[in-house]
């Protein structure tokens, strides 16, 4: 196993019924990169992602995560990743620290490493004073630095975002990919789905998914010399053109 | 197609498609007026009797026979007293008849488990009745009274029960479904997409409830077969006045639904209010299974808020007593206002909400 | 098994069941509606049966029947007809429920030891009311008629035979409802709540946070339904306590024998909510599923009505229905004294059930789909 390899998938394949959510697709990640998973709405992202999660069974292929067998080792991978989804989903009615306390215990932290890692994240987001809000009263740009702090607390080998940014205006997402440089910068890979293809700028490097299908893969300096393109929207255009599912 | 057919086809494509809960909501109706039909009933019909005595004489033998002998009774043979006590405790028997024989006579006495009041004293009726025709067979004063029972000659449970069952399924499904439906509408949000388009509130809440209407349509033609062939109510004239009445209280269901929905704002709030409001009220004070009568006066009077109640006793008299219509006037007349004065009420927190 | 992720999940989860608006208030109302007014509604025992009569025979012996009959505290006589027709109106208007005829020459007949063919007709519409007073109204009747042929030197009166009720000596059917109450609390708290709950987690999507997580499936589940099975046994406590504060009702067995049948009847039901949630995606789903579990429980379970009444192929039924155990141990236990001893089949069952409904409530929950 090559040591410098975080997540490594090949012919990964998700069937529901007759429908091909992800079909056959290969891809190799390396430790500390942020990798853009890009892909119109409904192009296998997340269904591609959850597998990889150990939130769902692949449906055929072979691959590993943090160096554990996706089908039989979900529970290893588990202890090994942090994932935010697509959809809020830390409690409402817990306060701020609470959720952090929550999760982080869950991932074997130590209660006093936790105090002190959740004070050093509260500090650094200018949290403090909202501590012990209801995270239900807190707004939507904090409730998704707080769900990406609980995914990220506990120092994970890899960390999974699924569109972190949706729905935020953009000084915030400015703010939130200093964060992800941040979590990168200290060992962390990033797996990220976006469909803001200017945040595909910000990636090591970059897949984008159509038709449940990788379509291409690469940097995105190699991406836009290979379709002859300015930016990445004009390679994700050229790319997703022949799409049928949208 | 017009906004309000396209509302009714989105609300039915959504329920149709929920297999599941309209396969539980068809197949329930059916089970319950089965069980209610065949299984369930207050009339006791088995009792399990032993007999304790020192030793057997013709007479006691006589008595053990006729036991023996009577559908009503499973006996258990004769025991020793303190055996008989041991399964009266653990269950096992319902009823010890105790031999005695006091200067030359024989006295009996009964033993009963009266910790089910109900079988205790029915048991030791139907034992004083066996025990007395062979104390003297030519006493006469045991079948001196003929007794039946008017309307359900052979007393059917079913008789009882199908009208309280009619009653607690249209509240649970028109209101439960409508309102539960409708604030799931409003959890997501999509009810906010329906507010603010220029459909108006009306048409809004007709598509949510035409489509409820139709299922408890179909309920009703289920529930009302079933009713009139597998549990032999005596099919009359008066079926046309049970449907429409039914109607009539398929429409105050699906109003209150509406009400909750309007003050409810999480489906398990919908929820728990039309339980606790609706289902649990509806078996227990609405004359289904225990006697309205019999309840404290001041349960009676909340009783009289319960559309169920009005509902049920209607049913009676159209259905077992198939009595003219005239008979449920008032029920009639209750039920009407209550349907105008509850959907008057929910339009009008609709409304206020829509603002 | 880790304690530490067990404890942190209590902990949310006893947060969240306290911030909610509903739960607490549920928990707290629950034992007391039901304890304080199921008692009062469901009653079996039935007064004040109306007799209208139809007097033929207008006799002294007639007069007699019928001024027991209104003497009896069951039965009252709403009044004396001239005619069958008349009397039957009553019934339709709902003003009677039963009819007793007398016939013409009862006096003559009976004196002459034939059968009078006195006639009595109940309203079969209310079952209850129905047949319990056509029974009232039949025993007195037949009671006049025997004190009567003692008197006249026909017939010498029979010593009836003398009852004895054990264990509740003074027939009281709220005793034999309120133990079994407890059944219908421990039915919503520790099956219907822990569904709602694990249901709605689904619906707002913090399951899946928590299923991505190395979080194990046994702390998860038992981190819902601990703070269930405490509240159950709470709610059984308090309703105890109203049994004995308002009906004076205590048990006259092993309480731990109580709290022991709690505990298994809570994992029996806890075992089914989690079964039923697992398998549920909506709310709805799961609330008519649980829906017509509680119907089908508390109608079969023999609670409201007696199980020994069933036919047969319905008794063979509710052999199946766990709360069927439950509540002949606590009527046994509160009435008769009972002990594990005398209900080990009962308690048996109750495991067993336990056992099963947990196993298949483990083998089906999944944290992949």
């Amino acid at each position: 196993m090559d040591k410098e390899i975080a997540i490594s998938v090949k012919e990964l394949t998700k069937k529901f019924g007759d429908f091909t959510a992800v079909d056959r697709i290969n891809l190799q990640v390396k430790k500390g990169e942020i990798f853009g998973f890009l892909g119109a709405n409904g192009a296998g992202k997340t269904t591609a992602m959850r597998m990889l999660c150990g939130l769902s069974y692949p449906t055929s292929g072979s691959g590993t995560v943090a160096g554990y067998d996706i089908f039989r080792q979900a529970e290893e991978i588990k202890r090994h990743i942090g994932y935010m989804s697509q959809k809020f989903s830390l409690y409402e009615q817990l306060t701020v620290w609470e959720n952090l306390n929550l999760f982080a215990t869950i991932y074997g932290m130590p209660a006093k490493k936790i105090k002190e890692k959740a004070g050093e994240a509260f500090r650094t987001l200018g949290m403090e004073d909202m501590r012990n809000v209801l995270v239900r009263e807190i707004p939507l740009g904090w409730k998704q630095k707080l769900a990406f702090t609980a995914a990220t607390l506990h120092s994970p080998d890899i960390v999974f975002l699924d569109e972190p940014t949706g729905g935020v205006d953009p000084a915030t997402r400015r703010r939130f990919w200093e964060m992800i440089y941040r979590a990168s910068s200290e060992g962390m890979t990033v797996f990220v789905t976006t469909h803001y293809l200017d945040e595909a700028e910000y990636c090591s490097r970059v897949s984008i998914m159509a038709d449940g299908r990788i379509k291409a893969l690469d940097s995105p300096a190699a991406l836009k010399r290979l379709y002859r393109a300015a930016t990445m929207d004009e390679v994700f255009r050229t790319v997703a053109k022949g799409a049928t599912r949208e | 197609m017009s906004i309000f057919q396209s509302l009714v086809k989105k609300e039915v494509l959504h329920l149709v498609r929920d297999f599941r809960t309209v396969t539980v909501v068809l197949v329930m109706p059916v089970v319950l007026l089965l069980l209610f039909g065949f299984a369930i009933s207050t009339e006791v019909n088995n009792v399990r009797v032993v007999a304790v005595t020192d030793r057997h004489t013709d007479e006691t033998r006589l008595i053990a026979d006729r036991f023996r002998a009577n559908p009503y009774f499973t006996f258990g043979g004769t025991v020793s007293y303190r055996e008989a006590e041991s399964l009266l405790r653990k269950g096992k028997a319902d009823a010890a008849v105790v031999f005695r024989t006091e200067a030359g006579r024989l006295k009996l006495q009964i033993v009963t488990d009266a910790s089910n009041t109900t079988m205790a004293q029915t048991s030791a009726a139907y034992i004083e009745g066996v025990a007395n025709s062979s104390a003297n067979a030519a006493d006469k004063s045991a079948a001196a009274v003929v007794a039946d029972t008017l309307y359900n000659p052979q007393l059917k449970s079913a008789y009882n029960f199908v009208p309280g069952i009619m009653g607690m399924i249209f509240i649970l499904i028109c209101a439960m479904m409508t309102s539960v439906s409708i604030v799931s509408e409003k959890e997501s949000g999509t009810m906010n997409l329906l507010l603010v388009s220029p459909v108006r509130p009306r048409t809004i809440i007709l598509g949510k409830l035409v489509p409820y209407f139709l299922l408890s349509c179909v309920i009703l033609t289920l529930m009302l077969t079933l009713s009139y062939t597998v549990l032999e109510i005596p099919f009359s004239a008066s079926v046309v006045h049970v449907v429409w009445v039914s109607i009539l209280y398929v429409a105050l269901a699906l109003a209150l639904g509406l009400l909750i929905s309007a003050v409810a704002s999480t489906q398990v709030s919908a929820l728990l209010v039309s339980g606790v409001m609706f289902m649990l009220p509806v078996v227990l004070m609405s004359g289904m299974i225990f006697p309205v009568e019999n309840m404290p006066l001041p349960l009676q009077w909340l009783s009289c808020i319960i559309p169920a109640r009005w509902y049920i006793s209607a049913m009676r008299v159209l259905m077992v007593q198939q009595l003219p219509v005239t008979y449920v006037l008032t029920e009639v007349a209750v039920l009407s206002g209550m349907t105008l004065a509850v959907l008057a009420l929910a339009i009008k927190k609709f409304n206020a909400q829509k603002r | 098994m880790n304690a530490t992720t067990l404890k942190i999940l209590l902990r949310k989860e006893v947060s969240l069941m306290r911030r909610n608006p509903i739960i607490p208030r549920l928990i707290i109302a629950m034992p007391v509606l039901v304890m304080l007014v199921i008692p009062l509604v469901a009653t079996l025992d039935v007064k004040d049966v109306n007799v209208a009569v139809v007097d033929n025979d207008r006799t002294e012996l007639s007069r007699r029947i019928i001024a027991d009959m209104d003497a009896s505290e069951y039965l009252s006589v709403t009044g004396c007809h001239f005619s069958y027709e008349e009397a039957l109106r009553q019934i339709e208007n709902g003003e009677a429920d039963a009819i007793v005829t007398v016939p013409k020459d009862c006096l003559k007949k009976l004196a002459n030891g034939e059968k009078p063919g006195l006639d009595l007709k109940a309203n079969g519409v209310n079952a209850t009311k129905g047949t319990l007073g056509a029974r009232y109204a039949a025993l007195s009747m037949a009671g006049t008629l025997s004190r009567w042929q003692a008197e006249q030197g026909i017939s010498p009166a029979l010593p009836g035979p003398d009852t004895l009720n054990l264990y509740n000596p003074t027939l009281n059917f709220r005793n034999y409802m309120i133990p079994a109450l407890m059944v219908v609390l421990l039915i919503i708290i520790c099956g219907f709540l822990p569904t709602l709950n694990l249901v709605s987690e689904k619906e707002t999507g913090t399951i899946e946070a928590m299923n991505v997580t190395p979080v194990g499936r046994f702390e998860f589940v038992l981190s819902k339904l601990i703070p269930y099975w405490a509240a159950g046994i709470l709610v059984v406590t308090v309703g105890m306590l109203i049994g004995w504060a308002v009906y004076g009702l205590a048990p006259e067995g092993n309480v731990a024998n109580i709290y022991i049948a709690t505990v298994l009847f809570s994992l029996v039901m806890s075992g089914l909510g989690v079964f039923i949630a697992n398998r549920s995606a909506t709310l709805l789903q799961s609330i008519f599923m649980t829906f017509a579990f509680i119907v089908i429980f508390q109608l079969m379970g023999g609670l409201f009505t007696p199980i020994a009444s069933m036919p047969r192929w319905a008794q063979c039924i509710t052999y199946a229905i766990p709360p069927r155990y439950f509540i002949e141990i606590m009527r046994s236990v509160y009435l008769k004294g009972a002990g594990i001893g005398d209900l080990w089949t009962q308690y048996a069952a109750l495991s067993g059930f336990a056992a099963l409904l947990c196993a298949v409530a483990a083998a089906t929950y999944r944290k992949r789909a």
